[in-house]
């Protein structure tokens, strides 16, 4: 299959906005690409007319601190997104997600904002942004607007975006003193070689008690979303009293996944699940003890 | 905006192109600028093979879309020893440092990769200048090479940085040699070929262009069974630049082809059967590779489905439907020695299990290309990477109904072949358009079409029966194997032969009993794969042994010395070994490597201190591989040597080059014997008219075979080059001898180029051949030997594994090989740190798997091969118990390196957790089940 008829690269948003809406025919939007290629390439998404590249619009780039926020430009790449500074100090479930995401050569050219538009109930980006409670940028020719990123999610590789929106930025409020995150997943390099299992942390302690957490694992559902029962019943718990038979029992009947062929069982993730999250856990708690460090 | 044209600079030089619609960067260098070093292995961001720079990062350019290139600057493997020569200020460098450094540490095999390896290294290097492992495992991590020289890519970034921190030249460690060098053979020589590899100026089929040039491509059935009732090509014939659409009713010649039954048809007729998914229907050649990609969704066939036979066991059903005119058993492999039932009545104990292997794909780097060439004379040129030019000349000619000598195969250079690229897969096709259009022809398999297409190995199910002394004595194995050769036969006879002669393992045994059954299924075909079906009955037969240790409390170890085939052996087909069986000192050599890595017994489980869900231990296995044919087969290999006027030698002979290091071994076989410098000798290969017959490249019989061929055709010419001598001065033969590059005769010396001068007034060419007939075999079944030489090995690998979910990982390997002789230390140990990598694969993660006769594993994405990240600490021991009519007492290397590898890592399982793998590949869920019973389904 043709990758590409026309490939634009708007240089900025009036440029894009114009062709859209000037255009009768179809078209997507492409950011690093490399996911979205090989799914035409493999017949496994519709082409489209007309690529429109996001990666050289100004808004689209770059990662900003301003007012207590951070903004990631959503076609930064996943390199840039694993190896700076204040994310790895800051946000390090995100760091850690992206260093794990595709291999070298593809992270340089991969987005964040690519990783999420996807809507994999397990990208490893859109599982730890989850638990980091990120909101979206998007843009219309009209409008800019803020939203949950949870909402942006409709099923696994679909999402909520109207034709005429797009992803500019992904947000994450700096937290307060006192939290952590981490980001932990499993491989299993038999049958057709994709990971199973992988879950975000993102917690705030008070002394030895864990006051808020937020966590996020995949593919426990159709999409990325936070598992709020089970943050309910660990909020309030005094660190100690976590242990890997102490999720197993909050977890047993509340976190559901689904056996997928030649990758795993149903049962298999069920039971690997509380030493993976209980790690996970540990790692963002000892972040936390350490104010915000990525030791 | 950015539309139509794009301004790009490649290796400091500015483009200004058109845009082409649906371009790659890949295909923009390749094709447009015709930089042809960067090379596309696999198509789907999988193997890394394509990675250049890209402002200043490595990316995938096969993945990436030209036109995002645009005002951007790119480095491409031909352009780093020139951005050496600039930022490092050194005008007269031929090669970046890295590339220096990957020649001299021998990481250059096949060559594929290397291009990309060089590139995303040359990417780390910019950023970190100095790498410790773990850095270049993650930088390298999805930069695949199959060839496994992992570990010399760490040496090779290593030396290489070193050079660029302080400036001192590329300094690398040299491998043991030989233990009896000899001037030349048994020392570090770098492969003569290795140059043109890291420059990207080495050239493979796909590199070739050639004015007039049509493209091909295969429709392929993608259904595993039934009956083809139409074949509708008129709308495609119809698409502009289409030029020729064929059918089996276009085939002029015969229309199977086999290695050893011809029952695989070239292109599937109406009223013919649909076996494999991979079976081709129809074929384009058309303007271009799009063109014709557009005409293959044009093309519709139709079709009466067929119930699918999906295993060898439903295949052999009473009632079954029959594949093939001879029945669905290929063939029933039977090996008897002593009285089986009285072997076990004098046994203490019985032990009785089974095993199962599946399919693995070769997955060389290089898929599938060939190019055919109609000359103006009436002959047609075949370029082809292909491990038997000679049996392609033959089986094209059949099909095109011409004679062999009308077909020129010139062999390209292969990357990676495995056993592989033994069954002719696109060259007839190429031919058979070439031949209808009177153009040039190539014909390229994406990775998703030789995966679908080509022969794999035989998935097997082995039971093992051991009967068993006290003391650990080996009193009968009795062992019955099902091998599911797939749709076609291929070598499937062979291979499960030598599964069944190996099944009792290198064992001297009084009574064995051994029943093998190869059979057709609708699975692709399975063939020839390194290591020959020994490697699935060595997994069975080193289970059951360790099982029978641990059972009886012996050492793993101990139980091999007690039993291990020595001179004087007796083997299961009733040969008996006379010499070079060095089994026990490779033994030895583990045990003693081993008591140095750890204190106390390898083979019980220990928790890592603070992580007490890390449990680790070791295992252990042994193996034997046959070298050469055997069987009865004749085992022949010609070979000619040439000295030229500018007097230099060339040795040639049509065996093939896969990355194995054969140029090397045969260079230094004929600079030894003419007493020159390896640099005065080159090496041709692989060319029907232009190299004698060397036989096929398979069964480890290289070395032996065509090493001797050289040897002896050196011999020759040596003697006629004295006796011409002595006529011309005068002086007996006795008195003239060649010793460093020079001949001496009396008190005179003369260089190579004078005696070629001398020599070529009376005569018009300086050429001596060999035909090198090996020793006698005989048939199975038959009284006599099976084999003419058998190489050994043990190895022995620490694998940790994760109680929380069953991960396996392997931390250390050490592996003693018994090749008789090290004629090329550097090629041997990358042939042996590589094949323990390809073992790694084939025990931790690779399965190609198949339901109802569909390939589940059709992507690179799904079929996963061992990374760099998987590279263990290799430790590895050579072992020379010479075989007398070996070249310098060699034998086969290729095979026996990987053989042992995963029964080690599952037994070392086994010592960790108690887990007993019987399935490959090993399955971590299957562990943290057994480890958890309570998990459930």
């Amino acid at each position: 299959m043709m990758p590409y008829p026309n490939y634009l690269i708007p240089a900025s948003l009036p440029e894009l906005f114009q062709f859209i809406s000037s255009t009768k025919n179809s078209y997507l939007w492409i950011a690093g690409g490399t996911d979205l290629l090989l799914e035409i390439d493999q017949g496994r998404h519709p082409p489209a007319d007309t690529l429109i590249d996001l990666t050289r619009l100004p808004a689209f780039s770059g990662i900003q601190i301003s007012d207590a926020q951070l903004r990631i430009g959503a076609c930064a790449t996943i390199t840039e997104v694993a190896s700076h500074p204040m994310i790895r100090q800051v946000f390090p479930a995100l760091a850690d997600a992206a260093a794990l995401i595709g291999g070298p050569q593809v992270r340089n050219c991969a987005t964040l904002g690519g990783n999420i538009a996807h809507a994999l109930p397990a990208a490893d980006g859109a599982i730890a942004l989850t638990a980091l409670d990120a909101r979206l940028e998007i843009v219309t020719s009209s409008s800019t607007r803020s939203v949950p990123i949870e909402t942006l999610f409709a099923g696994p590789g679909k999402n909520t975006l109207q034709n005429d929106e797009v992803i500019s930025a992904i947000l994450l409020n700096m937290p307060q003193p006192g939290s952590g995150s981490a980001f932990q997943r499993i491989m299993r390099p038999q049958g057709v070689a994709l990971p199973i299992l992988n879950t975000a942390v993102w917690l705030n302690r008070t002394e030895d008690w864990l006051t808020e957490i937020h966590i996020a694992i995949g593919p426990s559902g159709t999409t990325p979303h936070r598992a709020r029962e089970l943050e309910a019943q660990l909020r309030g718990v005094p660190f100690d009293q976590i242990s890997p038979g102490y999720i197993q029992e909050l977890t047993d009947g509340l976190i559901h996944f689904r056996t997928s062929p030649q990758r795993a069982t149903a049962g298999y993730r069920s039971a690997i699940l509380p030493n993976l999250l209980f790690n996970t856990i540990q790692a963002a708690w000892k972040r936390s003890l350490n104010g915000v460090s990525n030791d | 905006m950015i539309e139509n044209d794009m301004r790009i600079t490649v290796n400091g030089k500015d483009y200004q192109l058109p845009a082409v619609p649906g371009e790659m960067l890949a295909d923009l260098l390749r094709e447009r600028l015709h930089l042809t070093g960067t090379k596309v292995a696999c198509g789907e961001s999988e193997c890394g093979a394509c990675t250049v720079i890209l402002d200043g990062k490595p990316v995938l350019s096969c993945n990436v879309p030209a036109i995002k290139a645009h005002g951007r600057s790119v480095i491409t493997i031909e352009g780093i020893a020139q951005a050496y020569r600039q930022q490092y200020h050194h005008p007269e460098a031929n090669l970046h440092p890295l590339q220096e450094a990957f020649v001299a540490t021998g990481a250059v095999q096949c060559g594929f990769c290397i291009p990309g390896q060089l590139m995303t290294a040359f990417g780390l290097l910019q950023e970190n200048p100095d790498p410790d492992e773990e850095d270049i495992k993650a930088a390298l991590k999805d930069t695949l090479c199959r060839c496994g020289s992992y570990p010399s890519f760490i040496r090779a970034i290593q030396a290489a940085a070193k050079t660029l921190r302080d400036g001192t030249p590329v300094e690398v460690e040299k491998p043991a040699e030989a233990r009896q060098p000899g001037d030349v053979v048994g020392r570090f020589q770098p492969r003569a070929d290795a140059s043109a590899k890291v420059t990207g100026a080495a050239v493979f089929t796909d590199d070739l262009v050639f004015p007039d040039m049509l493209h091909a491509r295969v429709k392929r059935a993608l259904v595993p069974s039934g009956v083809v009732k139409a074949i509708h090509i008129e709308r495609a014939a119809q698409l502009t630049g289409v030029v020729a659409i064929l059918t089996a009713a276009d085939i002029p010649g015969e229309h199977q082809h086999g290695l050893v039954v011809t029952d695989w048809p070239s292109l599937v007729g109406i009223g013919e059967e649909i076996r494999t998914i991979g079976d081709a229907i129809a074929i384009v050649a058309a303007e271009t590779r799009a063109i014709a990609s557009q005409a293959l969704e044009l093309i519709d066939f139709e079709f009466e489905p067929l119930p699918v036979i999906a295993s060898p066991r439903a295949a052999l059903k009473a009632e079954q439907r029959q594949l093939h005119p001879h029945g669905n058993l290929l063939k029933h492999i039977k090996v008897r020695k002593g009285d089986i039932a009285a072997g076990f009545q004098d046994a203490d104990h019985i032990f009785e299990h089974s095993y199962f292997t599946p399919m693995h794909d070769h997955a060389f780097m290089e898929p599938e290309r060939s190019l055919a060439r109609p000359l103006e004379n009436g002959r047609m040129e075949i370029y082809v990477g292909s491990q038997i030019p000679y049996s392609d000349r033959d089986s094209i000619a059949r099909a095109l109904a011409v004679s062999p000598e009308s077909i020129h195969v010139r062999g390209q250079l292969i990357g990676g072949g495995f056993g592989g690229k033994e069954d002719i897969a696109g060259q007839i096709h190429a031919a058979l358009l070439a031949q209808r259009t009177g153009r040039p022809v190539k014909l390229r398999y994406d990775r998703h079409e030789s995966l679908i297409a080509h022969p794999k190995r035989h998935a097997t199910e082995i039971r093992v029966k051991l009967g068993m002394r006290n003391n650990g004595r080996l009193t009968a194995v009795e062992t019955e194997l099902y091998g599911d050769t797939g749709a076609y036969a291929s070598l499937g006879e062979k291979v499960m032969t030598r599964a069944t002669t190996h099944s009792s393992g290198p064992y001297e045994i009084p009574h064995v009993k051994a029943d093998c059954y190869a059979v057709y299924t609708n699975n692709p075909p399975a063939g020839a794969f390194r290591g020959f079906g020994v490697l699935q009955s060595a997994f069975a037969i080193e289970s059951i042994m360790d099982e029978a240790a641990s059972q009886l409390s012996l050492s793993p170890i101990d139980l091999r010395k007690i039993n291990a085939l020595r001179t004087g052996s007796l083997t299961n087909t009733g040969q008996l070994l006379t010499e070079s069986v060095g089994l026990s000192e490779c033994i030895s050599l583990v045990e003693k490597a081993l008591e140095k890595s750890i204190d106390g017994d390898p083979f019980m489980p220990r928790t890592v201190p603070g992580n007490e869900h890390l449990v680790r231990a070791w295992g252990f296995a042994v193996a034997y591989k046959n070298t050469g044919l055997g069987g009865g087969a004749p085992d022949k290999a010609s070979a000619e040597i040439e000295l030229r006027a500018d007097g230099t030698f060339e040795a040639r002979t049509s065996s093939a080059e896969l990355g194995q290091g054969l140029p090397t071994v045969l260079q230094l076989i004929a600079a030894e014997t003419l007493h020159q410098p390896p640099s005065n000798l080159s090496v041709l290969l692989s060319d029907t008219d232009l190299t004698p017959d060397g036989g096929p490249t398979t069964a480890s019989r290289q070395t032996f075979v065509t090493g001797n061929a050289v040897r002896y055709a050196a011999q020759k010419l040596l003697e006629w080059m004295i006796s011409n001598l002595a006529e011309l001065y005068d002086v007996p033969p006795s008195r003239i001898f060649f010793r460093e590059g020079l001949a001496h005769i009396d008190d005179l010396a003369l260089t190579m180029r004078e005696v070629a001068a001398k020599l070529l007034a009376t005569h018009p060419h300086l050429t001596a051949d060999y035909t090198y007939f090996a020793p006698q075999t005989s048939p199975l079944g038959t009284p006599g030997d099976m084999h003419f030489a058998y190489s050994f090995a043990a190895q022995a690998a620490q694998v940790e594994v994760n109680r929380h979910n069953g991960e396996v990982s392997v931390r250390h390997v050490i592996a003693a090989n018994d090749v008789g002789y090290a004629i090329n230390p550097l090629g041997l140990r990358a042939q042996m740190e590589g094949g323990i990598i390809m073992g790694i694969g084939h025990a931790l993660s690779e399965a190609f798997l198949t339901e109802n006769g569909y390939a589940i594993n059709d992507r690179l994405a799904r079929y996963r091969m061992p990374s760099i990240a998987m590279t263990p600490r290799i430790e590895t021991y050579i072992v020379e118990h010479g075989v007398s009519a070996g070249p310098f007492g060699a034998k086969g290397v290729g095979e026996i390196v990987l053989i042992p590898t995963i029964p080690a890592i599952t037994n070392a399982i086994f010592h960790a957790t108690g887990v007993r793998v019987d399935h490959l590949p090993v399955d971590q869920e299957l562990i943290f089940r057994q480890l958890n019973p309570a998990c459930e389904a």
